[in-house]
């Protein structure tokens, strides 16, 4: 019954791209759309959400290739990620409604939204490699449609052209891992699943897998299209793309990982968590450098990707050890993680989306003092940013401290290599979590605090309604998700248990909702308790200050060193913030050169200071490729200038070869 | 089948393969001419043994075909051809005939073992004679490769077509449509390739391709 209401709904969502292309140039186009994809949406939330439990559902329809048709299959992995896209994909259509409105080419990003929704729609539900595969590359052609919305800027096609690039590079690497792992009566999923593969191939696959869905999630290297494409698509899209395209990789990941390869190796985990932890460490030092806003929230989702794969390699480790539990834990905090994230980071776009469309600027160095003319979506923003910073008593926290909880199991695993990279990996994680913080108070700090560096700043408006109540929806969530955790690591008890073959502990029963990963003597946390804490202790030193100090509300300079300045530039700025971490690990993490340009005395010139901020996977992996491509492409260009006796020759060269290969062939 | 007319179809495919030999190392026109036309014969009479062994009768037609289309009509208007372009005593220099003939010995080899394999299951006239029609085709496009001269190219060519019967009419049930056809489509590229012949013979004064090259600019 879900499956058909799910099926019955991408056909509704692809109906709506029709319906937008059939309403070009009407006004109301864009409201009609949106809103139509956001009830679309909530339908197929209520059907993620109730079938969470439920036995998998199976349907065919006589789609694709001919006599075998196209097969969907909906079980408890699909439900929990259905639930994440369509709750993001709900929200972003709604703020969308409102957002919408100030969209200069409506028609360029209309009829794609809704069939980039039924596209990672119809990934998630695929149960063959070959409709797998056409919804992915569906979903990669859509959203770069989307990307592409403002084309005439020079940057976004540049986006364009490596996001497209990356993604069809990725959808290869997917496509020969399931040429790999195909079983011999086909690519069905069930059939994948009960054959039996040699013993070379799953770690082939594996590598595959990471390429593959890797390049769509954003794993360092293979992130670099994230911070060029997210700034370009329009913010709701941003927020579809980074709080749920990346997540649709994840589940790609954990499909073809957990599900269909079979027991892992235990070597699997030390790729896979070598890999989360430095991608969350650049993500976030990245982040870090960054002056734009969308595209310092586009390196934190690189940043979060890795704190998710970090708890899947946990998984894994804990998996190829038989032990069960421990895997459980890890893989739930991997997939809490994945739900958090989907919540703040699309609150942060959202929130950035409010700030772009009321001032015009994307660049934190222009914006400032926001709080005073959009207090709400500053507020918003503020719960986004502490979400994601993992401060209690928010939901980020909670999928992070789980993920500790997993590492600190490490110990009874019982290989070398892992007893050792696993407390290292500890390490990456807690530092990327205190840089997070320090990006965050970066971010929300320059943009919404002090005095306005524009004038675009200072004529910012708030936003309309509708962003409001989508953005103001997910901070609930953020604060219910971090109060209330039990209820959603309960919610994901029957995922966990279908991919590890156990579960954690019901969490619900639990007075005050504590939470209480493995044992009451080793460890738990109560959001409530903090959060009444927090509540409190704020309520009575407020209390305190206006009894015993002063009533009034006043409102003076800020401290200046004692030299009053009337110039906003004289502020603290974004990258003055970033300036300690920058001489710290600038030289070799982002080949950071600063270059001061001083006049001669008596020059009357302004003096420059000029930083250039490199991504070393450019320098390093990018480059190379792209030139090792141009040198192939100029040594087979010789082969267009040959003569006829060259063409013959290399026809009957390759004959021979072949028939050199067929006499050779046992 | 009795061994004697194994023997003999035996005898004349692996004669068609030492004719394409011949017409690996012929340096002068009217000699490739003559080589061409014994290639052709000996096809003939190959199919037409085949055609008796097998009791095919519509291979008669085939190897009248053979003897009419490529004995006979073929050979004579390269010849006028020839006589038009005035190319009728020239000697082509081939470079590297032991070379050349060696690399040919070393195709035949290899036909063998890729059919004698691929084939195990067959009937043994039919092994023997696939191997061998592919060793004329691999020499007819040696030919091809080796050769500067346009005329040579195009008597390669239809050296290489030959073989491509002898498969044919080796493998038992082939139906006559498909030889005929064969056939045909041979004569149109025979005709196209004089036309084309002419034409560059009208523009450059030459056959050899190696002066087209050269008027392209890119040789090498």
């Amino acid at each position: 019954m879900s499956i058909m209401v799910v099926l019955w709904s991408v056909g509704a969502l692809l109906a709506t791209s029709v319906l937008a292309v059939a309403m070009t140039g009407r006004i109301a186009a864009s409201r009609i759309v949106y809103a139509l994809c956001c009830g679309v949406c909530l339908l197929l939330l209520g059907a993620g959400v109730t079938h969470l439990g439920a036995v998998a559902e199976t349907a065919a329809l006589p789609l694709g290739l001919p006599w075998v048709g196209a097969h969907f299959r909906l079980d408890a992995l699909s439900a929990f990620f259905l639930t994440v896209i369509n709750l993001t994909g709900a929200a972003a259509s709604f703020y969308a409604i409102g957002y919408g409105a100030h969209e200069q080419h409506p028609s360029r990003v209309l009829p794609f939204f809704p069939a980039f929704l039924a596209g990672m729609n119809l990934v998630i539900v695929a149960d063959d490699a070959f409709s797998f595969l056409v919804a992915w590359e569906f979903m990669s052609l859509s959203s770069w449609a989307l990307v592409l919305a403002h084309h005439h800027v020079a940057e976004n096609r540049r986006a364009g052209f490596v996001y497209l690039t990356m993604a069809s590079f990725g959808t290869l690497a997917l496509l020969m891992a399931f040429g790999l792992i195909a079983a011999p009566s086909g690519y069905a999923f069930a059939a994948i699943r009960a054959a039996t593969h040699s013993p070379w191939k799953p770690g082939l696959v594996l590598a595959l897998t990471l390429l593959g869905a890797g390049s769509k999630a954003g794993l360092v290297p293979l992130h670099i299209w994230l911070p060029l494409a997210h700034p370009a698509a329009p913010s709701h899209v941003s927020a579809l793309m980074s709080g749920v395209m990346t997540k649709v990789a994840v589940y790609g990941f954990v499909r073809i990982v957990f599900d269909l390869l079979g027991p892992p190796a235990w070597w699997w985990s030390l790729v896979v968590l070598s890999l989360g932890g430095v991608t969350a460490v650049m993500g976030v030092l990245y982040a870090l450098m960054q002056h734009d806003l969308k595209r310092l929230l586009a390196y934190h989702s690189v940043e979060n990707i890795g704190i998710i794969f970090i708890g899947l390699g946990l998984a894994l480790a804990f998996e190829a050890y038989a032990m069960p539990s421990a895997a459980a834990l890890s893989l739930t905090a991997g997939l809490l993680h994945v739900f958090n994230h989907s919540v703040f980071k699309s609150l942060l776009f959202f929130g950035a989306g409010a700030v772009l469309t009321s001032t015009g600027e994307r660049d934190m160095e222009h914006l400032g003092g926001l709080i005073h003319r959009m207090p709400q979506t500053a507020f918003a923003f503020l719960v986004g940013c502490i979400a994601i910073s993992a401060l209690p008593p928010f939901n980020g926290f909670v999928s992070e401290w789980l993920t500790f909880q997993a590492i600190l199991l490490s110990p009874q695993l019982s290989s070398w290599g892992l007893k050792f990279l696993v407390p290292a990996v500890g390490g990456l994680l807690a530092l990327s979590a205190a840089l997070a913080a320090a990006c965050f108070v970066k971010a929300f700090g320059v943009t919404f605090l002090g005095r306005p560096r524009s004038e675009a700043a200072e004529r910012g408006r708030e936003t309309d309604r509708f962003s409001l109540a989508a953005m103001f929806v997910f901070a609930a969530l953020c604060l219910v998700a971090g109060i209330a955790p039990g209820l959603f690591i309960d919610a994901l008890a029957p995922v966990v248990k279908s991919l590890v073959g156990d579960r954690m502990p019901a969490q619900l029963g639990i007075e005050w909702l504590s939470i209480v990963p493995i044992a009451e003597s080793r460890s738990s946390y109560n959001g409530l308790l903090v959060f009444v804490f927090i509540v409190f202790s704020a309520l009575v030193a407020a209390q305190i200050i206006h009894r015993f100090g002063s009533h009034a509300l006043r409102r003076g300079p800020a401290w200046d060193c004692g030299y009053p300045d009337p110039s906003p530039a004289t502020q603290y700025t974004a990258s003055s913030f970033a300036q300690p971490i920058r001489r710290i690990l600038g030289g070799v993490a982002f080949g950071a050169r600063e270059r001061v340009d001083m006049p001669a005395p008596g020059d009357a010139r302004a003096a420059r200071l000029d930083i250039t901020i490199r991504d070393r996977a450019w320098d390093v992996l990018y480059t190379p490729i792209a030139r090792g491509v141009e040198f192939g492409a100029d040594q087979l260009n010789q082969l267009h200038f040959l003569t006829i006796r060259g063409y013959l020759s290399l026809v009957f060269v390759a004959l021979v070869g072949l028939l050199f290969v067929v006499a050779a062939w046992p | 089948m009795g061994n004697l007319s194994f023997d003999i179809a035996h005898l004349f495919a692996g004669g068609l393969v030492l004719v394409s030999f011949m017409l690996l190392y012929q340096d002068r026109m009217s000699g490739l001419i003559n080589i061409f036309t014994l290639h052709a014969v000996v096809l003939s009479l190959s199919v037409g043994w085949q055609a008796y062994t097998q009791r095919a009768w519509h291979l008669f037609v085939t190897a009248a075909i053979a003897l009419i289309f490529k004995a006979l009509i073929i050979p004579l208007s390269l010849r006028r051809i020839m006589v038009r372009l005035r190319i009728h005593r020239t000697v082509e220099i081939i470079g590297g005939v032991g070379v050349t003939m060696l690399v040919g010995i070393g195709l035949v080899a290899l036909s063998m073992v890729v059919m004698l394999r691929a084939t195990a299951a067959a009937d043994p006239l039919a092994r023997e004679d696939l191997a061998f029609a592919l060793s004329v085709v691999l020499l007819g496009l040696l030919m091809m490769v080796t050769r500067r001269n346009a005329v040579s190219q195009v008597i390669g060519f239809m050296s290489l077509e030959n073989g491509l019967i002898l498969a044919a009419a080796g493998a038992k049930g082939m139906p006559l449509v498909v030889e005929i056809s064969v056939a045909f489509s041979v004569l149109i590229a025979f005709i196209v390739i004089g036309v084309f012949l002419f034409r560059i013979r009208e523009r450059f004064d030459t056959v050899d391709v190696h002066q087209l090259d050269q008027f392209r600019g890119e040789y090498r």
